[in-house]
């Protein structure tokens, strides 16, 4: 499944000009490419989030395709009724069959919290769709508030980082390894800044045999407090640091992707945010021990996954 | 592209089912694109029903086993935006939850139907029948119709596509159907053929929808301080709209079907001094009673009020004229407000009118509460008392209570 460039660079724009979302945010970038790399015409649903309040502000649009917006929670939902719609259409003959892709791009406070259930039920269906969270590890739309994929230590709105707790005390929640135990045929990691190992998994996703889901980071220079131009380079540090691996889960089997580096530590990362400098002003913070110890946990799980899945091929 | 050929049914007309098989009966022969269901007491006999029709291949329609009931309309949402007729059911608790969406598919123009099983909120947990699932949902922006048994929730279920999907309403509507009294009730319904419902009711043919080919429209948009008073003004007038397709729609039911329904349904109110004014099933019990206390020569009428929302104000204005005392029969709470929610209407409505008559509040029959109609001739002695001391109780009187 190769992507040829000259290829993409004659599709037309589906995500059109004109959108509020902030300078360096990594959302534009990543829809533009996710839509360009779908074979198929797309039907897309949107959480309520920033992607959504900043393209379809009434009477305007920022999409040359059709999107249903409906509320926070439930974007998998309104794309499994559309999706049974769609087949029940064609069934009655009131329309003829042709190939579309039903996409969903959610936040990930709509993904891990709020619409965490009805995303759960809407794979337990096999509803065939793409459901696309854009990460930016917090309720970046509302404020910078923190969320359940909110990194360990980091600051947000909710968690300030005071004199007795220092920014968020939880580690995030592992929303991709839990879709990955609905046992759907298609989940993957990707991260804005790899844009031809992202499309390749959008590619990937439109072909599987029922839901598919793509937890894509997309860093928020508003709400991890770095300049706008360094969107791409935070996303880099981030999967490069081990925080965000890229990796696919292909009919359960489980395997890294994009180029094979050594692992930068954890510091490098967090020194490129702001929302970490409350604790990266102390080389020897016992917050970012704690972050490196339990990163290099699960890097090591996730290759013990992935040396299963190769050995069992 | 293949259109399927199902096998109609060949059942004995009239049927011997209760209300909720009744309510199926019709969904399978309008056979919605969807129906997105979560199962909930007293509901469940509708889907179990149409379930069997899905597995029977009796439907073209995609039966949708969602998780929850805001799932379940929120699958409703995106089905009709994308040009599906759909459908739903719930009670209660059910109704609570799916509050947010009930406002997002009215505000989105989407005509979806639902059967609303009526049933009490928690807590107590309590399954059984009162108003307070129908009053919750009362200005969200949908057309209700109350009725009182097993026809006609068949009845209404027929019709109810043909109110939402008309070009001047374009509004979600409920079907409400009293919990267990009718939901649960075994009685003779008389229903109609296949081809004749399938004429009446039509397919749903929106002007813009998301698998149009070729659409690149936007639903569900954001409003700022900008539009979102506009439209809001919009839904009022597709709520005003509503009011008078209603009319016509049961009207052209009546045509094909024989059985008239109205906005108001009116007994014995011509000759009447006083009246009580009752929504849905316990209309039965109010009859009886009100044909003893005809017996003891007390002359007592009733109005029962069918379409809940758009409230029929001139409606009932007529059928009120020349009444001396009302009482009104509220089956739910409005906790703290001054009057309980049908009071509320029927004394909005009736404040302007010259020689208004005068007003008393009842609550009777909260979470199954038995309602016999001794209970109503209890109601019907206390407005004739209002109606000879001419004074108007600022509180409401509770029948049936221990």
């Amino acid at each position: 499944m190769t992507l040829k460039l000259r290829e993409l660079s004659l599709k037309p724009d589906l995500f059109g000009n004109g959108h509020g979302l902030c300078a360096g945010c990594a959302e534009s970038i990543s829809v533009r490419q996710i839509l360009s790399a779908l074979e198929n015409p797309p039907v897309v649903a949107l959480a309520t989030g920033c992607l959504e309040v900043s393209t379809t502000r009434f009477p305007d649009t920022t999409w040359k395709v059709p999107v249903i917006h409906s509320a926070f929670e439930n974007s998998a939902t309104t794309i499994s009724g559309v999706e049974a719609a769609y087949k029940a259409l064609v069934r009655k003959g009131r329309m003829e069959a042709r190939p579309l892709t039903f996409v969903v791009f959610a936040g990930d406070g709509a993904t891990y919290d709020i619409g965490f259930q009805w995303l759960s039920g809407a794979l337990e269906r096999g509803h065939k769709f793409i459901y696309i969270c854009l990460n930016n590890e917090g309720y970046m739309n509302t404020g910078i508030q923190r969320s359940s994929a909110t990194l360990l230590g980091a600051w947000t709105t909710t968690t300030p980082s005071g004199s007795v707790r220092p920014g968020k005390t939880q580690w995030h929640k592992d929303m991709t390894k839990i879709v990955a135990a609905h046992g759907i045929p298609y989940v993957a990691q990707a991260a804005s800044h790899n844009w031809k190992d992202l499309m390749t998994k959008v590619r990937k996703a439109e072909q599987a045999d029922g839901p598919a889901f793509i937890n894509v980071l997309t860093p928020c220079d508003r709400g991890w407090r770095y300049e706008p131009d360094q969107t791409m380079e935070v996303s880099k540090l981030m999967v490069e640091a081990g925080l965000w691996p890229l990796y696919e889960v292909v009919n359960g089997k489980w395997k890294m992707t994009g180029a094979r580096q050594k692992r930068r530590p954890v510091i490098d990362a967090l020194l490129s945010q702001k929302r970490f400098s409350h604790i990266t002003k102390n080389a020897d913070d016992a917050t970012i021990a704690a972050i490196q110890a339990k990163v290099d946990d699960e890097w090591d799980a996730l290759q013990a996954l992935c040396a299963m899945s190769a050995a069992s091929e | 592209m293949t259109t399927t050929q199902k096998p109609s049914i060949k059942l004995p007309a009239p049927q011997a089912i209760n209300g909720g098989e009744a309510v199926a009966f019709a969904m399978r022969q309008i056979d919605p694109e969807v129906v997105a269901a979560y199962p909930i007491t007293p509901q469940t006999f509708i889907i179990e029903k149409f379930s069997e029709y899905a597995a029977d291949g009796l439907v073209n329609s995609e039966y949708i086993n969602v998780e929850s009931e805001h799932a379940a309309m929120s699958a409703c949402v995106g089905a009709t935006a994308a040009g599906g007729r759909s459908q739903t059911a719930t009670s209660g608790p059910g109704l609570a939850l799916m509050y947010e969406m009930l406002w997002v598919a009215s505000g989105m123009r989407l005509p979806i139907v639902m059967h609303l099983c009526s049933r009490s909120f928690s807590a107590p947990l309590n399954i059984l029948c009162d108003h307070s699932d129908v009053m919750g949902m009362r200005e969200s922006s949908w057309p209700m119709l109350i009725g009182a048994s097993p026809q006609e929730a068949y009845d209404q279920a027929v019709v109810m596509p043909t109110i939402a999907e008309h070009k001047n309403v374009l509004l979600p509507v409920a079907n409400v159907l009293d919990g267990f009294t009718v939901t649960h009730s075994v009685e003779r319904v008389e229903v109609l053929p296949d081809k004749v419902v399938k004429e009446f009711a039509g397919e749903y043919e929106p002007d813009v929808w998301a698998l149009q080919p070729g659409s690149t429209a936007t639903f569900g948009t954001l409003d700022a301080n900008d539009f979102y008073f506009e439209h809001k003004r919009q839904q009022v007038e597709a709520m005003k709209n509503s009011l008078e397709v209603v009319r016509t729609q049961l009207n052209a039911f009546a045509e094909i079907s024989g059985r008239q329904m109205n906005l108001v349904e009116e007994y014995l109110l011509d000759d009447a001094e006083v009246a009580l004014v009752v929504l849905g099933s316990s209309e039965g019990m109010v009859r009886a009673a009100i044909d003893k206390a005809r017996a003891d020569g007390i002359k007592v009428g009733m109005l029962r009020v069918r379409l809940f929302r758009p409230f029929p104000v001139a409606d009932v204005r007529k059928a009120l004229e020349g009444i001396g005392s009302v009482g009104v029969l509220d089956r739910a709470i409005a906790f703290g407000t001054p009057g309980n929610g049908l009071l509320q209407d029927i004394a909005t409505c009736t404040r302007t009118m010259p020689n208004r008559p005068l007003l008393m509040d009842f609550v009777y029959g909260l979470g199954g509460r038995a309602t016999p109609k001794q209970l109503f001739r209890q109601a019907i002695d206390q407005v004739l008392n209002m109606n000879e001391t001419r004074v108007e109780p600022d509180e409401p009187a509770y029948l049936g209570l221990k």
